[in-house]
């Protein structure tokens, strides 16, 4: 009996999550992948035709903002890094024994609803705002000048949005690393910028490896920052596939879905293959 | 220190009223608080002493992670208290070996000779050349982790090793090794010591590794040093109390000195006892001193002894059989306890039982006055 048990074990346990994820990720997507396919319009219904051109116009119709989200995407992942990693090493490093409470400052915006944040961006932005307006008027900046709908105002949003997401992978990774490997490395003649080089970045890279799909991913398929921070030549794909079911047009939003997990999913997995892998890792330590 | 002076080379390491405080949670501690050390060339020199004694903090001075509070540090007669840990020339063995986790064995032993620019053919032929003295030939590829802790252990000796740095620091390389593992490496150690020839400053804890691998000895003890000299003087003489308490089985005497004669004080613990230690000078009649006898020597009898011998009656208190010996508990007539061992070689040696008066005997030679 306890052997039956013992076997059964690992199946219970995950049996709520599997369930879970059965029932509200496995099923809407096979639905979707199905409506995707599909022919009609919400008056007459929508029938399963098979149709395979649904995704040939998806692509000729919306590529523009599919690139831009990609774009859109890859320069916040890169924004975050350039700005993430200097605040998780300080963190990891150099915080002594206030750590928790910097941590906790940086996830602090996300004790406020995302919409509410963006918004207030846009009233921080805004061409007569608190920023803008006494620069204008004290002719720093020419008064044509505006940030908001512009694609800067929506990648500094989704920068600061996903923000945290980068910096707490990559400091788990910088705080983990054993002080005396980087001891070893000064002892081993190393420079300050060598053991950063081929120590402390090689093993932080995991960190950044789950840093960049926590906001690249995200930040890819956004649609509220473009939508309250940019204009009309800012548009992404997420606010293009939102309108698509606001407009009951199911298949071509369930198709535009799909190209966007397949093209993230491409990109995620030759990163992985580029990153991943020990041998980059065996390089980077040259 | 004398010793260093009088082979007449310049110390290897060489530390000179070195302190070293913490400050931190609004108060101070002192690490180490004034150590003077002479380390020759080519010596096997070892830092020995209870946890939290200063032994790493000593250890990082001489590296260069720490910088003394107050003190000189000088390599080859050279004042590098100001000088990082990579641009001294000597290599550190860490206590967890902190081998770099992403990297290949063959890597990890290269690194110190990649920052330095060596060429690819010399750089290729040491790596691997290291590998043979530690025996990881052939286990080039493998990852620390995919290691036993022997073999990471001399993977971390020879990435320090490699570089041919003039001293080797070793801060308790065997502490995470099974028993005989460690007396494997023991060995082990000494050997590589003696095929490359540089100078090891080696920290342990543990008595009998530094008994048995050292020239000599720095016995510490809260922050500071309290006996340097060889391992068999250190056993045998030890300097203070805590040196005698620290190394071995010791039994330690107080007693006022009754007389002194012929460099021999004699002390009268009880009546009929006689205890005869040499002595230097120092004490005169009526002071207190104190003495250690070790276990070992101490001759066990029914009998009173003859001759020229220390002398102490006592009970038998316990008995315990250790194979190879016995060991006595005696208590004496001023209620001290003596602990004495005796081989099981003879028969007739076993023959005190529990509760037996008996005397003690040992000779004047094997005990020392000691400072406190
Ligand atoms: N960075 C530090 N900050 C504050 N106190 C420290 C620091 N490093 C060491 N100490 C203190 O200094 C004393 C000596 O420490 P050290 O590490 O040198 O001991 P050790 O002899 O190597 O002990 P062990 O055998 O346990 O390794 C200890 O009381 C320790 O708590
Ligand atoms: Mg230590």
């Amino acid at each position: 009996m306890r052997r039956v048990r013992a076997a059964l074990a690992p199946y219970l346990l995950v049996l709520p999550g599997g369930l879970w994820l059965t029932v509200f990720f496995a099923v809407p997507l096979l639905a979707m992948l199905s409506l995707s396919t599909q022919e009609g319009n919400l008056v007459e219904g929508f029938r399963q035709t098979f149709r395979l051109q649904n995704y040939v116009d998806a692509v000729t119709l919306h590529w523009e903002p599919l690139v831009r989200s990609l774009l859109y995407g890859l320069a916040t992942t890169a924004a975050a890094i350039v700005i993430g990693f200097p605040l998780a090493y300080w963190i990891a490093f150099k915080g002594g024994r206030r750590k928790s409470s910097y941590l906790f400052l940086i996830l602090l915006p996300f004790f406020v609803s995302f919409v509410i944040r963006t918004i207030s961006w846009k009233f921080l932005l805004t061409d007569e705002g608190v920023l803008l307006g006494p620069l204008k008027d004290a002719g720093v900046l020419p008064q044509g000048f505006h940030v908001l709908a512009t694609d800067f105002a929506v990648i500094a949003g989704l920068t600061y949005n996903f923000l945290p997401f980068m910096v707490l992978p990559i400091y788990v990774a910088l705080e983990r690393i054993d002080p005396r490997v980087i001891e070893a490395a000064y002892d081993l003649y190393a420079s300050r910028t060598q053991a950063f080089l081929r120590v402390v970045f090689p093993l932080a890279l995991p960190g950044v490896f789950a840093g960049v799909l926590m906001t690249g991913v995200p930040a890819a398929s956004d649609f509220v920052n473009a939508s309250v921070l940019g204009g009309v030549d800012n548009t992404m794909i997420g606010n293009v596939i939102y309108n698509q079911f606001r407009a009951s047009e199911y298949p071509m939003g369930a198709s535009l879905s799909f190209i966007l997990m397949a093209l993230m999913l491409l990109g995620i997995f030759s990163y992985a293959r580029a990153l991943g892998t020990e041998d980059v890792l065996e390089v980077a330590a040259r | 220190m004398a010793d260093a002076l009088r082979a007449g080379g310049t110390p290897a390491i060489e530390l000179t009223g070195v302190v070293k405080e913490y400050s931190g949670h609004g108060e101070v501690v002192r690490a180490v608080r004034g150590v003077d050390l002479a380390i020759e060339e080519g010596e096997f020199f070892s830092l020995l002493g209870p946890s939290g004694c200063g032994k790493t903090t000593t250890m990082r001075m001489i590296a260069g992670f720490e910088e003394p509070t107050r003190g000189v540090v000088r390599l080859h007669g050279q004042d590098v208290t100001d000088v990082p840990p990579a641009k001294r020339d000597v290599n550190m063995v860490f206590q967890s070996y902190a081998l770099f986790p992403h990297m290949s064995v063959y890597e990890n032993v290269a690194f110190g000779l990649r920052r330095r620019g060596v060429d690819r053919d010399e750089l290729d032929r040491r790596v691997r050349e290291m590998l043979e003295i530690v025996d990881l030939a052939g286990r080039e590829k493998r990852r620390p982790r995919e290691l036993s802790g022997g073999q990471q252990q001399r993977v971390a000796l020879a990435r320090a090793l490699v570089n041919r740095p003039r001293a080797l620091l070793l801060d308790e390389p065997l502490g995470a090794l099974d028993l005989k593992l460690r007396q494997a490496m023991q060995i082990e150690l000494k050997r590589i010591q003696r095929e490359v020839g540089i100078t090891f400053v080696y920290v342990t804890h543990d008595q009998g590794e530094a008994l048995t691998m050292s020239d000599r000895i720095a016995v510490m003890n809260d922050g500071l040093v309290e006996q340097l000299a060889p391992p068999r003087e250190v056993y045998e003489r030890p300097a203070t109390r805590f040196v005698a308490g620290f190394i071995g089985t010791s039994n330690l005497f107080s007693g006022v000195v009754d007389r002194i004669a012929d460099g021999l004080a004699v002390l009268r613990p009880g009546p009929g006892d006689r205890v005869l230690v040499p002595v230097e000078g120092k004490p005169a009649e009526g002071d207190t001193i104190d003495l250690t006898v070790r276990p070992e020597k101490i001759v066990i009898t029914a009998e009173e002894p003859g001759g020229d011998v220390s002398k102490v009656r006592g009970t038998v208190a316990e008995v315990v059989y250790l194979g190879t010996s016995y060991s006595y508990a005696v208590t004496l007539g001023n209620g001290a306890e003596v602990t004495v061992f005796q081989q099981n070689a003879h028969s007739s040696d076993s023959s005190a039982e529990r509760g037996d008066p008996v005397w003690l005997s040992w000779q004047p030679r094997h005990s020392y006055a000691m400072g406190s």
